[in-house]
């Protein structure tokens, strides 16, 4: 019995994997085709390193990543806290509900929302160059909010209130209790709203698709269009990166850093 | 108690939602006194030590500290300390840090602070644990970390909400005399709250029973357990049979068809009165020596006295006993006038029947949110 | 804490502001364009004009819902199986699940499509083999295979993270009460890890029937999804009232499907089709 579960295991992830397996090694195949591997070779590499389109695309996604995640996790935050205190039952119930929006319905309504928002704001001003920087920066502020508000929200949640009054009763002023033992508690919350905004920021594609320009192309729109029509395995080599600095990511966060552990705590 | 005043409450009120919670409380605490606010939950307890403490204000009333009034004065400013219900340590910081909490908020140099620390844990055995994280700690030592952390700051006064609730019975019993201990060593007056009756009559120099949101009885352990104010402290207060009498004159009694002799004077005649005798004060003798004649319904072998109820007249007695007595046998009960004690009426009047339906289990299922509060 | 200071009060007001703007007014938008004609006039031409997208939703729908139903048949035995092996194991496939999560959807379409192009390696095999070509990418079976590939790990995370939190005493008392292991099987551990089913199945669903680049690449542009349409339509601003139109179509039977699996469930959370993304990562 044991042994059939794993062999249904093992079989499945080898499904799963074969095609990254595939991926990776031929991005290595000197011969750049699928048909016939001729040797090792890092030129797909090279051609991916030479291409200034690539590079440029990469700091714009990092750019984006950090800048729309850290406005989600500030304002998210901030959200958080101000839904915790609030009496009100029905505005915090309408304000989730709308929150959880971008995250209910598909990206591509999503995507395809904003843009006519945009569109709308354009023919208002009386402009055409309206995509760009600006309306993908505002598309992945909006979809990173719910889960900034979904990480920092337990743990505000989770605070006992007990803790501020202990801090008071030791000599802290409210605000002093707010700093010294309340945000400790909340930080690990901010930080993985951080984390998750910023990768689902550099991993979107679909919603970009739909409010970006050719001027500010990120990653993900970088590798659409490359692979729109003919196979280039410089795309292979760029895959291959990813794919092996999120496995290091990975196994970093889950098996060496304490990080994990504390987030494993809660 | 000649000490000092400490604590005055005058005329403390708090009600939330416009359910009272507090009625017109009035509080005397002294210095150096192991005082236990005693209740079931709900009666204000909480409250009140919550309002010293200075994190809830009273709607109505005053609370002076040395003579003071200190209304509007905010918790941190106070020199008052709190050990919380369920401790509230950091769970960011370890047992050095919880500790030194109080004395870096009040920037105290390193040195002091580490020697104070140490000094502290040795007073409640925690020697060694000082870089242990708090929640890597069992119940009753995270116990000890919250005294700590609140004794040195050396306050005038240490508040404890329930502080012994989570704990299993024995470490329960050991805790109670440390902390008795502690107080002593200390001189600090303790403010103790406890739905706990046997807690309170073992620990505290004064106890200060309370209900809905009055206090009922102000006294030592000794004085509340034998001259229970009413009812509600006589039942709440150990075990007790609380019967409807009569006065009929100065030390003359009657209650179960049978005039007593008593201690007690000063009523008036014919003054409706509630009888309160101890189940350890009857003494079991032959129905022919005996002033009341009952069968015995059960008995329950409790290790070192039988425990049997007795129906008299319809009514069901509690006694404790050494001998024991047979079911279904009729026996005779003999009362001594100074185990009499009459109470005047009040509005718990007639709230506690006699021991018929009694469990101990069907009391916790009756009121399931005993532990709440 | 006595009263919210005003700070307080205030400091979910810059993120429901921009909620207002950015999330209420472009869903206003949708139902605007929806409903109006290129000229800004109201209209009902988008709507009816949909009968000829029909088929294309009937086959998004069906597509969507095959890749579901065997995502779940595929992932469920897997995600119990991996329930079952030591901690160690349990964490290092729990890594091997989230890799592909994390991801880009387009790398791992790219590679699948660069196993099963007809110049992929499958058939380069096959043809050293001296066999005959499968023709996988450009068919419905194509189409479907990628949506698996690509959503499995969806919906093993969440029934995954299910199955570990069930208490083993629950099966242990399960079998102490005279259950065979298939009983304890329907009987405690399913409806126990229904709600991981549930977050599992919309977590397929979504994506798969919204999907329009899976169906550009393995579907090789022959065949057209919802997402397809929309995404066409949105490429000229003449069709985006059509585009909206559709757009909100498919919000609507979304919205629907999600509710109604909901009840299914007694969790109260919402229907998340990331979460599980975010989840994996820093449980």
């Amino acid at each position: 019995m044991k042994f059939l579960q794993r062999s249904y295991i093992v079989l499945v992830f080898l499904l799963l994997y074969i095609p990254i397996i595939v991926l990776i090694a031929f991005s290595f195949n000197e011969a750049g085709s699928l048909a016939e591997y001729t040797g090792f070779s890092l030129v797909w590499y090279e051609e991916l390193f030479a291409d200034e389109e690539a590079l440029t695309s990469l700091r714009n996604s990092l750019v984006l990543a950090v800048s729309s995640s850290l406005i989600a996790t500030v304002i998210g935050t901030f959200a958080a806290l101000g839904l915790h205190r609030m009496k009100s039952k029905w505005i915090k119930g309408s304000v989730n509900t709308v929150t959880n929006i971008p995250m209910m319905n598909p990206d591509i309504v999503t995507g395809v929302s904003m843009m006519l928002l945009f569109v709308a704001f354009a023919g208002i001003l009386g402009t055409s160059d309206f995509l760009g920087f600006g309306t993908m920066l505002i598309a992945h502020v909006t979809f990173n909010l719910p889960y900034v508000i979904l990480s920092v929200m337990p743990r505000f949640k989770a605070l006992d209130v007990s803790l501020s009054e202990a801090a008071q009763d030791l000599g802290c002023t409210p605000s002093q209790a707010f700093f010294k033992v309340e945000l400790p508690e909340i930080v690990p919350g901010i930080v993985s709203g951080l984390m998750l905004g910023f990768t689902m920021s550099l991993d979107d594609f679909v919603i970009s698709h739909f409010v970006s320009s050719p001027d500010f192309q990120t990653l993900p729109l970088y590798v659409y269009n490359q692979t729109a029509h003919n196979v280039k395995f410089s795309m292979y080599a760029l895959s291959a990166l990813i794919v092996i600095t999120i496995l290091i990511i990975l196994l970093v966060v889950n098996f060496a850093g304490s990080f994990g552990k504390k987030g494993g705590a809660k | 108690m000649n000490n000092e005043k400490l604590i005055e409450l005058r005329g403390v009120s708090k009600s939330y939602d416009g359910e009272t919670v507090l009625c017109s409380i009035d509080l005397d605490i002294h210095e150096h006194e192991f005082v236990t606010l005693l209740g079931p939950s709900g009666c204000g307890k909480t409250t009140t030590l919550r309002i010293i403490g200075g994190f809830v204000t009273p709607n109505e009333g005053k609370v002076f500290f040395n003579g003071k009034e200190i209304n509007d004065i905010p918790p941190h400013k106070r020199p008052v300390n709190t050990v919380f219900q369920r401790y509230a340590l950091f769970p960011h910081l370890n047992v050095f840090e919880n500790i030194a909490f109080g004395l870096r908020i009040k920037k105290t140099p390193e040195e002091e602070i580490r020697e104070q620390v140490k000094e502290m844990l040795a007073m409640v055995n925690l020697k060694g644990f000082e870089r242990r994280r708090v929640d890597s700690l069992s119940g009753g030592q995270q116990q000890r970390v919250a005294i700590a952390r609140a004794l040195i700051n050396k306050p005038e006064i240490l508040l404890l909400d329930e502080p012994l609730g989570a704990l299993d019975l024995k470490l329960r019993k050991d805790m109670q005399v440390e902390l008795k201990r502690m107080q002593r060593q200390t001189g600090i007056t303790f403010i103790f709250v406890t739905h706990d009756q046997e807690e309170a009559l073992s620990m505290s120099d004064t106890i200060v029973v309370m209900a809905d949101g009055k206090i009922q009885q102000i006294g030592t352990p000794e004085k509340i357990y034998n001259e229970p104010e009413n009812a509600f402290v006589a039942d709440f207060i150990g075990e007790s049979n609380i019967l409807d009498g009569v006065m009929l004159e100065d030390y003359k009694v009657r209650f179960s068809g049978h005039t007593f002799t008593c201690v007690d004077k000063d009523f008036a005649p014919k003054e409706k009165v509630d009888i309160v005798v101890r189940p350890e004060d009857v003494d079991v003798v032959a129905v022919d020596k005996g002033m009341l004649t009952g069968t015995v319904s059960s008995v329950t072998f409790k290790g070192d006295y039988y425990e049997i109820i007795v129906d008299v007249g319809g009514f069901k007695w509690m006694l404790e006993t050494s001998d024991y007595v047979a079911p279904e046998a009729t026996i005779g009960l003999h009362i001594e006038p100074e185990a009499i004690h009459v109470m005047k009426k009040s509005e718990y009047s007639g709230k506690f029947g006699d021991y018929s339906s009694f469990s101990d289990e069907l009391e916790h299922l009756a009121d399931p949110e005993e532990e709440e509060e | 804490m006595k009263k919210g200071s005003l700070f307080q009060r205030l400091a979910a007001a810059p993120h429901i502001l921009w909620a207002i703007m950015f999330i209420v007014f472009p869903m206003i938008f949708v139902l605007f364009f929806a409903f109006t004609d290129a000229d800004g006039n109201f209209s009902f031409s988008n709507i009816t004009s949909l009968s000829q997208y029909g088929h294309v939703f009937v086959l998004s729908i069906a597509f969507a819902l095959i890749a579901t139903v065997i995502c779940l048949i595929i992932g469920y035995p897997l995600a119990y199986f991996m329930s079952k092996q030591s901690p160690r194991a349990q964490k290092m496939l729990m890594v091997l699940v989230m890799l592909p999560m994390w991801c880009n959807l387009l790398i791992r379409t790219y590679a699948l499509m660069a196993l099963l192009d007809n110049g992929g390696l499958l058939n380069s095999l096959l043809e050293a083999l001296g066999l005959d070509k499968l023709s996988i990418v450009g068919t419905n079976f194509g189409v479907i295979l990628g949506m698996i590939y690509d959503f499995l790990p969806y919906m093993v995370l969440p029934i995954f993270t299910a199955m570990t939190k069930l208490d083993p005493k629950f099966i242990e008392a399960s079998q102490d009460l005279g259950c065979t292991t298939w009983q304890t099987m329907t009987r405690v551990i399913m409806p126990l890890t229904a709600s991981g089913v549930i977050s599992g199945i919309t977590m397929v669903f979504v994506p798969s029937i919204s999907t329009f680049y899976i169906s550009q690449k393995l579907g090789a542009g022959k065949i057209d999804l919802v997402g397809d349409t929309i995404e066409r339509l949105f490429q000229n601003p003449s069709t985006y009232n059509v585009g909206a139109a559709i757009s909100l179509v498919m919000m609507v039977l979304i919205i629907i499907s999600v509710t109604i699996m909901n009840r299914f469930s007694d969790d109260k959370q919402p229907g998340d089709p990331k979460a599980g993304k975010g989840g994996g990562i820093m449980p």
